[in-house]
């Protein structure tokens, strides 16, 4: 059933991971996880609940430390020890939880950390900058000199994945980006990873809507139970790609589908 | 850049497109802005004034000397060493840590000015480095406990309280108490010392100037980056209404003795941290770990070393306090630091409008705070009181101070203000 992406590379390999696992006690969040993503490509990485995409998103970006394993990042293998490590490597994450600052306005967390001239903050030059990458992802954001508090969760969204495009990253990871977007802003987070693959970057997303992996995905890798389940493309039938997800051909997606359609059938 | 920036100047500017945000432009703007910001709890420097006020209707109804010049003079005397001790406390405060050991760091310190400067003849400006440093070091332990061993800083500085409380009676052996020469510069500074009248003047109109250039600036820079700029009248109105009151303070207090040179080194030492705290990358991480310390480190920040720093800022203004604290008394006993100076520190920074619960402050709340602060002490003197008294209402203040800062915190919440 695995399809493996036997297509030609469109690029350099930039990522690359070997027998990556993380536990957590007794807990195998992660076993023995295979990952590769080159230059120019989309990599959806799908799978349910509890299985292992936050926590792999995690350790690449540097907040969780694998217990075993490699990664292998531009040819070199690497030890991301923390988030800052990993940003400064090139590697930018949309956390699903977000990670912003509430107290902070829009632009203080856009640069934080990376902030123009730390000794004397340049404000209006960050504000400049902060707007055109809202603009470009046509974000609606009354003021930028506002709390993160008073943002509501599609803005807050916006927010983060407009901080992840600033440091200009060789791979970008987005768990779950799309989650709590409007239609529009949707689009725009798509339209915004073709444009960043096109770019020539990488980029891992993570999404339970598989009309949005679909959409951008080059390869779609599968996870289930903290391991690899097979590599897929976007013309996967729908019901291949859950059969992997959850393990069977038999499962309550089927299931449910099954009795739809005999609902149908008996009106 | 250049390009989106001239892209964007046909267009309307960058911050206004958003049609749906009221902009408050011009002084009635600012005044409909300000009615909002206090209404959802964010109190700004509030509580302050009408703390002032009310004590001063007090306790000048009460003993009419309390608003006396030379009584004020001698009020910014005493709030010189609180002051920079909360001055420090802001610090931890931000990161919604607290610091227990100042009033013995400050105590500490002053023993160590007897015993190496009186008693060993060290000369006074090494003395003071060597104080400061020791108080660099205590810093440094603390943010080691708290970050190696995730030790709260709530019990690593209240076993410090202990321990330096200790080291402070060890250091200053039996006789228990050091007098500092009368004469010295030291003391002179701490007692008698008055900056001259034209300076004082001078410096009562430079935060006015700064706002009215500054605001010019910005404004010509906003402007150039297509960025709506809001126009001179609430820097201009803000500017004279601050020098009016700075001037007219300057202008009671030389009726007295003028303004003490002790006082006039705190206020620059607040300048200094407010400028660190809104215009540098470690203020912004500093309020930015107070805020929500994992979105700060996955951010890249350096969450142990802010920590560090912080402690560290702290313990050694505590230990310059003391200095200041010993030279007002002209002594170093082993009542320096004791009793009321740890909770007058911290209320002070608390009632001058920094959370305790981190990600909120200034370091102007120190100067604010110490004002309420030393006026209420100063007018329970006056009063004679006794001080189980100034203890129970000193404390009343404090809890006072921690109830409206949960108030505002709430209300802040529910009107989506961090």
């Amino acid at each position: 059933m695995t399809q493996k992406n036997a297509g030609p590379e469109k690029g350099e390999l930039i990522l690359r991971l070997r027998g990556v696992g993380k536990q957590f006690g007794a807990v195998t969040a992660l076993e023995d996880i295979e990952l590769d993503v080159h230059a120019g490509e989309v990599v959806a990485l799908v799978g349910d609940n509890g299985a292992g995409k936050s926590t792999l998103v995690k350790v690449l970006a540097g907040v969780h430390q694998p217990t075993s394993g490699t990664i292998e990042y531009l040819g070199k293998k690497v030890s991301l020890d923390n988030p800052g490590k990993a940003l400064e490597m090139g590697i930018a994450t949309v956390f699903q939880d977000l990670a912003l600052c509430e107290n902070l306005d829009v632009v203080a967390n856009l640069f934080l950390g990376h902030e123009i001239s730390p000794w004397c903050m340049d404000e209006v030059q960050m504000e400049v900058r902060a707007w055109t990458l809202l603009q470009e992802l046509a974000a609606r954001i009354p003021s930028v000199r506002e709390p993160i508090a008073s943002l509501s969760g599609g803005q807050r969204q916006t927010v983060a994945v407009a901080r992840s495009l600033l440091l200009d990253p060789e791979i970008i990871m987005l768990d779950e980006p799309t989650a709590a977007l409007g239609v529009a802003q949707t689009a725009e987070v798509l339209n915004l990873i073709e444009r960043v693959r096109d770019r020539g970057h990488g980029v891992i997303l993570i999404s339970h809507n598989m009309e949005d992996v679909r959409a951008v995905a080059d390869r779609i890798v599968v996870l289930r139970l903290g391991k690899n389940n097979g590599v897929f493309t976007a013309e996967t039938s729908h019901q291949e790609l859950v059969s992997a997800i959850t393990g069977a051909s038999e499962n309550s997606v089927s299931r449910r589908a099954a009795r739809k359609l005999e609902e149908v059938g008996e009106d | 850049m250049t390009q989106n920036i001239q892209k964007n100047l046909s267009g309307p500017q960058l911050d206004r497109a958003d049609t749906r945000v009221r902009n408050d432009v011009g002084l009635s703007g600012a005044l409909r802005g300000f009615i909002d910001q206090i209404r959802s709890g964010d109190l700004g420097v509030l509580p302050v004034v009408v703390g002032l006020l009310l004590i001063s209707t007090v306790f000048s109804a009460l003993n009419p000397i309390f608003l006396a010049p030379n009584n004020l003079v001698n009020l910014l005397f005493d709030a010189a060493a609180v002051g920079l001790i909360a001055l420090g406390v802001v610090c931890v405060l931000l990161l919604g840590e607290i610091d227990l050991s100042i009033g013995s760091m400050s105590g500490l310190a002053s023993a160590m000015t007897g015993v190496l400067w009186v008693n060993s003849g060290v000369p006074l400006p090494i003395t003071i480095i060597a104080v400061m440093f020791t108080g660099a070091l205590v810093g440094l332990l603390f943010g080691f406990l708290r970050n190696q061993f995730e030790m709260p800083s709530f019990v690593a500085t209240l076993a410090g309280l202990l321990a330096l409380l200790g080291l402070q009676l060890y250091i200053l052996g039996p006789t228990g108490s050091i007098n500092l020469p009368f004469t010295s510069p030291l003391v002179r500074f701490g007692q008698i010392l008055i900056m001259p009248a034209w300076l004082s003047y001078i410096v009562a109109v430079i935060p006015s100037a700064l706002i009215v250039f500054g605001s010019m600036r910005t404004n010509q820079q906003r402007s150039a980056a297509n960025l709506s700029s809001g126009g001179m009248s609430v820097p201009a109105a803000k500017a004279a209404i601050l020098a009016v009151a700075l001037v007219f303070a300057v202008f009671y207090l030389e009726q007295g003795r003028g303004v003490p040179w002790i006082f006039g080194v705190f206020v620059l030492f607040v300048a200094i941290l407010n400028y660190a705290l809104t215009r540098t990358q470690w203020g912004r991480s500093m309020f930015a770990v107070g805020g929500n310390a994992e979105a700060a480190r996955r951010s890249g920040i350096n969450v142990q070393r802010i920590r560090l720093s912080a402690f560290v800022v702290c313990s050694t203004f505590a230990a310059l306090g003391g200095v200041f604290a010993a030279a007002r008394l002209a002594s170093a006993s082993q009542q320096a630091g004791t009793g009321d100076v740890n909770l007058n520190a911290i209320a002070a920074a608390v009632i001058g409008g920094t959370s305790l619960f981190g990600g909120r402050g200034s370091a102007w709340s120190a100067l604010l705070g110490v004002l309420v602060i030393m006026a209420i002490s100063n007018g329970l003197t006056l009063l004679n009181l006794s001080s189980s008294l100034r203890y129970m209402i000193t404390g009343a203040v404090l809890a006072i101070a921690v109830i409206v800062d949960s108030l505002a915190r709430r209300s802040r919440a529910s009107h989506g203000r961090a």
